[in-house]
């Protein structure tokens, strides 16, 4: 072995101060930008903490990846869903004239919407892929109105920082960041490529996060909560995923 | 001490502690990550070309195992349990200590000057009668000569530089090139491997060339004697005088 010499000592302490100087740095840096996802605390949180926290930075101006119409899949796969519960079952039958989305938390007016409310908001597309965390994915046209415009009209108050979001089916929920939530692209999607929104793919109302694994585009959406605590929520990691031993972010 | 005294005369510096931890960290990333990525193939055996693929289109190939969902006609009436999330958070944190380890290796190797020095075959071995005189040695599982203790063969040299410069960089090009996040920031990473389906089943066989190297690479090893490749991988430090035996 080689004797450790003054200059070795001096470079090795010098990059082992450097790096925990700069993981100190980092660690902070990533507080005060919400860089640390809220599933970030255990063995995983390392992994998910950079993947979230590099994605981020690298879409910061809120790209997507669209397509052109000739691309539209002509057999989407909606996958399987859990039988509808009896209040979903009747609304069904009603042709969804008695849903309502419900928005509140922290918000200046908690607010409630009809289908035809969300439908007289300003209307807008994309031609997006679904990917499945599974492997497989297709391409749909996807019509609806922005998350950020429901947002705007209901207040949202500084000191938000999530966006929670859950289904009409008890117990599956999903949340975003407020940035995310903010995105033009963040679409509370009514229709699907030709009509309204099938109920197989998440009619009458589906969250679609076009950058995000298709997860964490939650069906039968009727209920939208901003926080500014999300720990205060399920588990407290952000959404029902980690506690079936999913992430809950959905960008990788 | 006497003992120290006799290490130190016949011990012959083999691989600097950068190489040595670089080596492990790649051993256990990978190990993760191909436990993991068989895991997560588990839930769709299906493989596409093109951009979209479900189960509603028509497969490349499917592997003929049953799924971990039941959407997914296999042919078996058997379900494989779901271990989809572990196995998802274990290949991402898995990814990043292989992709933080390149960068260190790369860096440093380019620095150092061990992939010219090192790496690239010798000028009078860049010719394909080098490649087979070696390959004939070990197809005889001779050991290696005197002139292997501290230098890769020919062979050696082109093997880890495809793998560091050519399978690795794909490996995790196709793996970047599934995450709708990444391809959303860089759409061209999807679109010029053919799509996000081709980038999956690229990925998929990219491994198994891995795979391939891992074999072929611990073959080569047992060939050479494993003792005391293992102990220069693990120390840093091999023995001149075992060489050649």
């Amino acid at each position: 072995m080689k004797p450790i010499t003054r200059r070795r000592l001096i470079y090795g302490g010098t990059a082992v101060a450097a790096g925990v100087g700069g993981l100190g740095v980092a660690e902070r840096m990533a507080k005060r930008y919400g860089l640390i996802p809220p599933d970030g605390a255990g063995v995983y949180g390392p992994g998910e903490t950079l993947t979230y926290a590099c994605q981020r930075l690298l879409t910061v101006n809120k790209p997507i990846r669209e397509f052109p119409r000739s691309m539209i899949s002509k057999n989407p796969f909606a996958n399987a869903v859990a039988p509808p519960n009896d209040e979903f079952k009747k609304l069904h039958a009603g042709g969804f004239k008695d849903w309502r989305l419900v928005v509140d938390g922290t918000v200046a007016h908690p607010m409630t919407f009809s289908l035809a409310d969300l439908k007289s908001l300003p209307l807008s597309s994309q031609i997006t892929e679904v990917a499945c965390e599974e492997g497989w994915s297709y391409i749909a046209e996807w019509i609806g109105t922005p998350l950020s415009g429901v947002l705007r009209e209901a207040g949202v108050l500084p000191q938000s920082r999530y966006v929670v979001y859950l289904s009409i089916e008890k117990g599956l929920w999903e949340s975003i960041d407020v940035s995310d939530a903010r995105d033009p692209h963040t679409l509370l999607t009514m229709g699907m490529n030709d009509g309204d929104l099938p109920v197989g793919f998440g009619g009458p109302l589906r969250l679609r996060l076009p950058r995000q694994l298709g997860y964490k585009s939650l069906k039968y959406v009727d209920h939208i909560t901003v926080t500014d605590n999300i720990k205060k929520f399920g588990t407290g990691q952000g959404s029902v995923d980690p506690d079936y031993g999913y992430a809950w972010y959905g960008g990788i | 001490m006497p003992v120290a005294a006799e290490v130190a005369r016949t011990s012959i510096a083999r691989h600097t502690v950068l190489v040595r931890v670089t080596h492990w960290l790649t051993v256990v990333a990978f190990a993760a990550l191909l436990l993991t990525g068989l895991e997560i193939v588990v839930s769709h055996p299906r493989f596409y070309w093109g951009e979209t693929g479900n189960v509603n289109m028509h497969p490349l190939f499917t592997i003929p195992i049953p799924s971990s969902r039941e959407t997914v006609p296999t042919g078996y009436r058997y379900v494989m349990p779901d271990q989809n999330g572990w196995s998802r958070y274990l290949h991402f944190q898995a990814a990043w200590v292989l992709v933080l380890t390149a960068l260190v290796y790369g860096i440093w190797g380019l620095w150092s000057g061990h992939f010219r020095r090192n790496l690239v075959p010798e000028p009078r071995d860049r010719r394909w009668r080098a490649y087979w005189d070696r390959t004939a040695l070990y197809l005889r599982r001779r050991k290696p000569g005197a002139d292997e203790t501290t230098s890769y063969n020919v062979l050696q040299r082109t093997a880890y530089l495809a793998v560091i410069f050519v399978l690795f960089p794909l490996v995790i090009w196709t793996g970047l090139a599934m995450s709708p996040t990444f391809t959303a920031a860089f759409p061209w990473t999807a679109a010029l491997l053919g799509g996000r389906q081709s980038a999956r089943t690229l990925h998929f066989f990219i491994t198994w060339l891995l795979v391939l190297f891992l074999v072929v690479h611990v073959a080569m090893v047992a060939v050479s004697g494993f003792t005391r490749r293992m102990r220069a991988m693990i120390t840093g430090y091999t023995r001149d005088s075992e060489e050649g035996r």
